[in-house]
């Protein structure tokens, strides 16, 4: 079953708070993961294959640089879950 | 600031090592000739040839935030951890140019490893075995380059005078500090951190030196098991573990009013090139590298009261860097206290000479230099006075100690510390 917008930023917090520290409540929609979430180009690659992998979703290489935000994140997530 | 020729000090030291958390606890280890070595309890060391390790007393993954100990080689994480303590111990906090008063490109760090980040290198390579491509972390390459721990303590303290990772296999610590000591003394520098640090305590590298018959066996006596100078000696004991120390030059030092623990007087070095891994057994390259110390440095061999000798309870290493000091000083060795302090820390490789160095420094602060433990019979090779069983008072005055440190490839490297009045 595919998952909602609110499990899949409930779930996009989790990581982050695992690969940055970031408290989970800070991890909403309009946040930057670079500017905002202390997730560099190398953890971001992490946040990527661990979102990968809890929401059964193939993130390209290609798509992950226009991956700004958590929303942004979110979307493509929704978009693409199998 | 910059000019040449410039008295070099130590404000500072840290340390984690098998005997303790930082350099207090260490040190009373060392005093109190305890031994840091033990059973390793981990699962794939039960079929090993090896079993026994010196590991970290404290675990480096507990301390730092999580978030960052989880991008850290361990050699990273210990060396950030002894850099941290040493820092603060100068009297420094933060980063150069914003809490710390000193200009960023005034500061330096000079943090080496013998092997780098051996056990990320293993592990991701199991990771990509077993689990593919796509979970290899995008952290292994700044996690095992060797230079890590030197770019992370120099990125913890805004280092921009120069950031670097001398290897010399179980020299590099005290080439570390060498280094460090020369780019003070002719103007590059004002401070610089600097040291050693290893962890290698994972199934390949323990084999891999046991195959080489270089580490002792003695899996039913860990806590006597590295024993230099003893006739019994069977090879060496690995440790883990970090060892920095902050340099200054003496005048930064005064103006700043920070307190100064010794004198970096200077370094000797040399190479054997006679043997890949086998040290040259008269001792004729280590005499070159004190003899160049002594020459380099102006020092006096009746003014060295201690040497905190390389010994890593190997039979050959031992006996020829004892030949190398009569070699050099002749009779003058009947009054240094020699401490083989690797009978209790285990051999710390790249880390040795970072933590010895803090042993020393921490000798002549105190005045005391520690013991040898697990001597039962001394080799009657090793013809110089041992500091047995229970540390010895070192004499009042201007003392000078050594710290030894030489590794496979035949890179020899001998440091000189001075009390100060």
């Amino acid at each position: 079953m595919a998952a909602t917008q609110k499990e899949i930023v409930d779930g996009l917090a989790e990581i982050v708070n695992e690969i940055a520290g970031i408290p989970v409540e800070d991890v909403q929609l309009d946040k930057s993961f670079t500017d905002d979430l202390d997730v560099d180009s190398l953890s971001m690659v992490e946040v990527v294959v661990a979102a990968e992998e809890r929401f059964d979703v193939k993130i390209p290489d290609d798509d992950v640089k226009n991956l700004k935000t958590v929303g942004d994140a979110t979307e493509y997530i929704l978009k693409h879950q199998s | 600031m910059s000019s040449t020729n410039r008295t070099v000090v130590i404000t500072g030291i840290g340390a984690t090592t098998p005997l303790g958390g930082d350099a207090a606890t260490t040190w009373e280890a060392l005093v109190a000739g305890r031994s840091g070595v033990g059973l390793l309890q981990q699962e794939w060391a039960a079929e090993l040839p090896v079993r026994i390790a010196a590991q970290a007393a404290v675990d480096p993954a507990e301390i730092l935030p999580r978030p960052q100990a989880r991008k850290l080689d361990r050699t990273a994480q210990l060396a950030l951890i002894a850099a941290a303590e040493a820092w603060q111990d100068a009297g420094y906090s933060g980063r150069a140019g914003e809490e710390a008063e000193i200009a960023p490109e005034r500061l330096g760090a000079v943090i080496a490893s013998g092997i780098g980040g051996v056990t990320t290198l293993l592990d991701q390579y199991d990771v990509l075995k077993e689990k593919g491509v796509r979970r290899v972390s995008p952290h292994t390459v700044p996690m095992l380059m060797p230079n890590s721990p030197a770019a992370n303590v120099g990125l913890q303290v805004n280092a921009q005078a120069g950031v670097h990772t001398p290897v010399s296999a179980c020299a590099s610590g005290a080439e570390a500090i060498g280094y460090a000591v020369e780019m003070i003394r002719t103007g590059r520098a004002d401070v610089v951190l600097a040291g050693g640090t290893e962890a290698s305590i994972h199934p390949l590298p323990i084999v891999a030196f046991g195959n080489m018959m270089a580490m002792s066996k003695s899996n039913d006596d860990p806590e006597g098991a590295s024993r230099p100078y003893d006739a019994d000696r069977n090879g060496f004991v690995m440790g883990e573990g970090a060892g920095v120390v902050v340099l200054e030059s003496e005048a930064h030092a005064k103006a700043r009013g920070a307190k100064i623990y010794a004198e970096a007087v200077g370094q000797g070095v040399s190479a054997d090139s006679h043997h890949i891994t086998q040290p040259e057994p008269s001792g004729k390259g280590i005499a070159h590298a004190l003899q160049n110390l002594v020459d380099n440095n102006d020092l006096k061999p009746a003014e060295i009261a201690h040497v905190n000798a390389h010994a890593t309870s190997t039979p050959l290493g031992d006996v020829a860097e004892i030949k190398a000091l009569r070699q050099v000083f002749g009779d003058d060795v009947d009054h240094m206290a020699v401490s083989a302090t690797k009978s209790m820390t285990g051999h710390l490789l790249g880390g040795a000479g970072g933590v010895e160095t803090v042993a020393t420094v921490l000798a002549l602060k105190n005045r005391l230099a520690p013991p040898t433990i697990n001597i039962t019979n001394l080799d009657p090779e090793a013809d110089a006075d041992v500091v047995r069983d229970s540390p010895r008072p070192l004499p009042e005055g201007p003392i000078v100690a050594l710290n030894d440190s030489f590794g496979f490839g035949g890179h020899n490297v001998v440091l000189a510390f001075r009390t100060v009045q």
